[in-house]
């Protein structure tokens, strides 16, 4: 299977680990990915600010570079925002004419074209889950993560709001969950999973942004979590790299390692924790994953555990329809 | 705009708000219920609830909304956008009074003034790179806002140097005189269509 | 031109004026006057304009012509015949001429009121009018066909609205079929504890009519039943029911219960105890049950599934427990049908932010219902789902579900009274701190906004804002173990969260689950949102477009209970009102198939919206049912050999309109 590859500025360096990790697992995959030529930064949150057209002429740019590749159609991206604004922008064009014609304009200025719709935009957990299936992944796990407690962290911008499909639900994600059971890992479903990071708010007001981490990583902590697994850059470089500024903002003691979830993958896979990045991150993992491998007893029943079994008095709870 | 408004009027601001927004946003389909104000994760912080600020433009109260902190603390992460009953585009939206905002000039009023200048700085390195640059970023907006903030960002900041997770220089595309024909050509035309 | 003979045919133009609403723009005295002349020679021998044709003046205009000038064929040009089609024909009737032989042409919605260039509106009207003679020359004297009705009725479902119509007719002398899907009549206001405003208890008032309805002569209950099909037409339907098997001889059953009390098998009560209760595999849904024979769940029954147990039967005092029993299929011939089955509730699953199904304290309305009725699986203690603790502060939430583009726009009309109802019920019995979320509050109807008013004065919060989420991770002191409701107060412009001990969703109104099949089952259709569509909203809501079935209750829309009941009466009064006439005209607007030129192709047989068409397998053709057919006129179209024409518009009289309207008799319009 091959997909046009965007990487996004962040895999570049500061969330080099997660294109380490996943270019590592791809191969066990069968899959084959062709980076853009010459691909540029897709102005995150922070050029459609400033200026509506040429923000989606940037981000298009980049879809008509991938165009080129003429018998590939999907366009993956691992980073949630770029995929996000991939999305969206595709989605806008294809919607509205006018715009698409005044975008072209532009590109054409530097002798590109794009036709609206014609790559599709996945982001990685999509392909994953979909195009490869859980049976593939959990086929070609050697080391299975048993004992590890997982917390998955969506984020915002892979569920939310649907430009693409909506391939999980946009409150209540189960795909990344489901990803991690596979892999053998003990997967703790804290309420929080798909609660913003708060993206960019620790330069524009890091009180609003350490607040909203703190919340994060207390409900994780709350529910014994030795990792958090994040699909984005920013999530990332939020609850690792300022873990520590929200410790002595709040003088709280979290030490939660976040890792990305194709790291975790690879782990499962048997790759080595080097070739995976592991080692990158501000938080070190390597505590809580000395637990994988190594006979755990079984744990204190915990919050966020299945459900016990309910006192004679309790009434009936309605079940959810993935529990049927 | 829906398709329900048959009389030619003369634009109001919700007009032009709706109209430099891709898409059809909606905004006058607004019935107030505060479903946007109660998901915001950083409502709480915002001057006006992202709902009040939709009054406001419903009234024409074109200063006072270009001058609220509102759109500099949505954080996008588009709950609102999903749990809107009528939806309506918020984050769009917000996107949106971020333009209005600097192109009036009237941010420097709100209590977020600085958040222009990150984004600004941010596609500064952009525009000349092709890509963004965090050190330069980091480094140029804190120093020219909060020099006391590079206190605090100075550990992370040699830790994330220590990981090797941070260029000292800047990348360079290889098509940048492309782009930044692109770019030029983009900002000339102008409009949301 | 069409090459007719001279005709024998007197015809009357009459132009009227409408007030100024057609003599504003058309000329209509130059109109009149254009076809007294022109039209001479097509058989005019008489025009008039008049204010008011449809007045008394101007329908006696009309009838002294047809008397006086022996008219032989009437052209009004005014409104559309949607408005005044039935007046003129009447007025035509009245003095001795066929209704069927007028024409109305439309001067008003299809020309005064669209066009604003007089000269040329005028001369439209002319040549509309033009059209309208050469095509009135082809009407033909039709007889409106008359049907019998038979007299006995058939109700669909057996909740309040049902059991009223049924009731009714009943009571009048007529025999009634009742026909319910679950084991018991009484639908979901057997449900409630109390119903809004009065708080009258929901059983106490509905127990009397469902006893009523379990023992009247006239009424046939069949509970545990479906219909499987409707043939037939108006007046004469034939209903196939199916009685599914209740494993249960309800000659030899008593009602006594054992039964019930001895079987082992506990399962949760989906239906009656919305989930919150249980009940044995062998069971009636409630005590007051009508009829109280108990049915046996075959899905659970330890016998169906292992071929052990039969508890019930070893201890059935009568010997009424029969494993061996199949379903059973009747027909029954009526006259006419009420489809009265309901809504069903909106499933909250559906909105993750609220927590229901993963939350233990949120519950939604029809699950609180349960839990404070009396006879319900807490005997009426507003308590937690561990089923000890009382809740010390509840929120209540509106709107869930509904006037929400993501599931249901539309709004739910009970969910605000229900509420309220909620907020009272919580604070006499708990004495716990109730908020109540709205966007606004709707109380419409009788003593309904003195019910808020009472509400407020018991110190009831109200906070105006929709709720955003429901979260048990806590953030803020005082927030632990509780489940924190967080929505923006819009009137103070602050997002609030607010701990709670228990949560209850007022989860919106939605059609059955089955309804669109159901409604396709009597010939009727659903709207975009699922309720079946009534013939008119405003003036005719228990009627439908199919002649003979009509609807009431919750399956047209969501309503309250006196809503229920009225649109039930009314159903039953309509019925009644045909039964009494005993037989009922219908318009002979219908199509008919010629078959020496129908080659049995059957296209139109599933084209008909209205299963009016039937195919003959021993002569290979089609044929039109004119009773059920009601002229839309699209197996007319469809007919590849076209050999089927409608009365009323046949092929003569279409093309004549056209030659009439775009050839014939005109003149060129000066530039």
């Amino acid at each position: 299977m091959k997909y046009n590859y965007y990487p996004g500025c962040s895999l570049e360096r500061n969330a080099y680990a997660y294109h380490q990790s996943t270019l590592a697992i791809a191969k066990p995959l069968g899959i084959e990915f062709e980076e853009i030529e010459d691909w540029n930064c897709c102005g995150a949150t922070e050029y459609t600010s400033i200026n509506l057209l040429a923000s989606y002429a940037l981000i298009t740019r980049n879809l008509a570079l991938a165009a080129k590749n003429v018998d590939i159609h999907k366009l993956v991206a691992p980073c949630s925002a770029c995929f996000l604004n991939l999305a969206k922008v595709n989605h806008n064009l294809v919607e509205s004419p006018e715009l698409a014609e005044k975008v072209n304009t532009a590109l054409g200025a530097g002798g590109l074209h794009y036709t609206p719709g014609s790559q599709e935009i996945y982001h990685l957990l999509e392909i994953l889950f979909n195009e490869v299936g859980l049976d593939t992944i959990q086929s070609k796990v050697t080391k299975p993560l048993i004992g590890l407690r997982i917390a998955p962290y969506y984020g915002c911008m892979v569920v939310r709001p649907g430009y693409s499909r909506k391939f999980d639900n946009p409150e209540h994600p189960t795909s990344l969950d489901k990803m991690m059971s596979a892999l053998g890992a003990n997967v703790v479903d804290f309420p929080l999973k798909a609660n913003c990071c708060g993206g960019h708010m620790t330069q524009i007001s890091p009180p609003v942004a350490y607040e909203m981490l703190r919340r994060l990583l207390h409900n994780a902590a709350e529910y014994q979590t030795d990792i958090i697994v994040t699909l984005c850059p920013m999530c990332q470089l939020n609850l690792d790299a300022y873990q520590d500024n929200v410790n002595q903002y709040f003088k709280t003691k979290y030490k939660i390692p976040i890792l990305y979830f194709t790291q975790l993958i690879g782990l499962a896979f048997g790759i080595p924790a080097e070739k995976l990045g592991i080692g990158k991150e501000l938080v070190n993992a390597r505590p809580a994953l000395a637990k994988i491998g190594v006979e755990v007893p079984e744990p204190q029943p915990v919050k966020g555990q299945k459900r016990e079994k309910p006192a004679k008095e309790a009434l009936p709870m309605p079940t959810m329809p993935e529990e049927k | 705009m829906t398709e329900h408004n048959v009389f030619p009027t003369t634009p109001t601001f919700m007009d032009k708000v709706n109209a430099e927004t891709p898409g059809d946003p909606r905004l006058e389909m607004c019935i107030q219920c505060g479903t946007c104000g109660g998901s915001c994760p950083s409502g709480p912080d915002m001057e006006h609830t992202p709902r009040a600020l939709f009054q406001m433009i419903k009234a024409g109260m074109k200063d006072m909304v270009l001058s609220s902190n509102t759109p500099w603390y949505c954080v996008s992460c588009y709950y609102c956008t999903v749990r809107c009953p009528q939806e309506v585009h918020i984050t769009e939206l917000m996107y949106t009074l971020k333009r209005m905002a600097i192109q009036e000039g009237l941010y420097r009023e709100s209590t977020a003034s600085r958040a222009p200048d990150f984004s600004g700085t941010f596609i500064d390195y952009v525009e000349n790179y092709g890509r963004s640059f965090e050190l330069g970023l980091a480094t140029r907006y804190h120093l020219s806002h909060n020099p006391l903030n590079m206190v605090s960002m100075a550990s992370m900041g040699m830790g994330m140097f220590i990981k090797g997770r941070m260029d000292l220089i800047p990348t360079r595309i290889k098509s940048l005189k492309q782009l930044k024909a692109i770019l030029a050509k983009a900002k000339q035309i102008g409009g949301a269509a | 031109m069409p090459k007719e003979p001279l005709h024998e045919e007197r015809i009357g133009v009459y132009v009227c004026h409408c007030g100024s609403n057609i003599a504003g723009v058309v000329d209509v005295e130059a109109v009149a006057k254009w076809a007294g002349e022109k039209l001479k020679p097509r058989g005019v021998v008489i025009t008039r304009d008049y204010k008011f044709m449809c007045s008394s003046l101007g329908q006696e205009l009309i009838a002294k012509d047809i008397k006086e000038l022996g008219l032989t064929r009437v052209v009004v040009a005014a409104c559309s015949p949607q408005l005044h089609e039935p007046t003129f024909r009447a007025a035509a009737a009245q003095a001795g001429l066929n209704p069927y032989l007028t024409e109305l042409v439309s001067i008003r919605e299809q020309v005064s009121w669209v066009h604003t260039d007089k000269v040329a509106a005028t001369e439209k009207a002319k040549a509309m009018i033009s059209g309208g003679v050469e095509r009135v020359l082809h009407h033909e004297p039709l007889e409106p066909l008359y049907v019998h009705i038979h007299p006995s009725t058939l109700v669909v479902g057996g909740g309040i609205a049902g059991i009223q119509a049924a009731l009714e007719i009943a009571d009048a002398g007529y025999k009634v079929y009742l026909v319910e899907r679950e084991p018991s009549v009484g639908g979901h206001m057997a449900q409630f504890d109390k119903t809004f405003p009065t708080l009258d208890c929901s059983a106490c008032i509905l127990t009397p009519k469902m006893v009523s309805v379990g023992r009247h002569p006239n009424i046939e209950l069949m509970t545990w039943s479906e219909v499987t099909k409707v043939e037939g037409y108006t007046g004469n339907f034939t209903a196939t029911i199916r009685k599914k098997a209740r494993y249960v001889d309800t000659d030899l059953c008593t009602g006594c219960g054992i039964c019930q009390e001895k079987c082992p098998k506990k399962v949760i009560d989906e239906v009656f105890e919305a989930g919150l209760g249980y009940r044995k595999a062998v069971y009636t849904p409630f005590p007051q049950a009508v009829p109280n024979y108990p049915v046996m769940d075959a899905e659970n029954c330890t016998y169906f599934l292992k071929g052990t147990c039969k508890a019930c039967e070893k201890f059935c005092p009568t010997e009424a427990i029969d494993f061996n029993q199949k379903d059973e299929y009747i027909t029954v011939e009526v006259g006419n049908i009420i489809l009265a089955t309901g809504y069903q509730l909106f499933d909250p699953r559906r909105i993750p932010q609220y927590g229901y199904g993963r939350l233990a304290n949120v519950f939604t309305s029809l699950e609180f219902e349960r839990l404070t009725n009396a006879a319900g699986p807490t005997n009426g203690k507003v308590v937690l789902r561990d089923g000890v603790t009382t809740p010390k502060t509840v929120g209540i939430i509106h709107c869930v579900g509904s006037r929400d583009r993501n599931y249901n726009n539309y709004c739910s009309a009970i969910c605000c009274m229900q509420s309220l109802k909620f907020a009272h019920i919580v604070k006499e019995r708990t004495g716990a701190e109730v908020y109540n979320f709205y966007i606004d509050i709707r109380t419409p109807a009788k003593d309904y906004d003195e019910f808020y008013q009472r509400v407020l004065e018991e110190g009831t919060n109200f906070i105006r804002g929709r709720v955003a989420e429901i979260t048990d991770a806590a953030r803020l002191p005082g927030e632990e173990d509780k489940l924190i409701i967080q929505a923006e107060d819009t009137l103070l412009g602050k997002q609030r969260r607010i701990p709670v001990d228990m949560v209850i969703l007022s989860a919106g109104l939605e059609p059955r689950y089955d309804a669109k099949e159901v409604a396709k089952l009597f010939g009727i259709s659903c709207s975009m949102n699922g309720w079946v569509i009534e013939k008119h909203p405003k003036l005719d809501p228990v009627a439908t477009m199919t002649d003979g079935i009509f609807i009431a209750g919750c399956v047209q829309g969501p309503k309250d209970i006196p809503a229920s009941v009225v649109q039930g009466a009314a159903a039953a009064a309509r019925i009644l009102g045909r039964i009494q006439q005993q037989d009922i005209a219908m318009e002979p607007i219908r199509a008919t198939i010629n078959e020496n030129q129908c080659s049995g192709c059957r296209i139109c047989n599933n084209l008909c919206p209205y299963s009016a068409i039937l195919f003959h397998e021993d002569r290979l053709v089609s044929e039109i049912n004119p009773a059920l057919c009601q002229g839309c006129g699209t197996c007319i179209a469809a007919c590849p050999a076209g050999a089927i024409s409608g009365t009323g518009f046949s092929n003569d009289q279409i093309m004549a309109q056209i030659e009439g309207l775009l050839f014939l008799n005109l003149e060129p319009v000066p530039a």
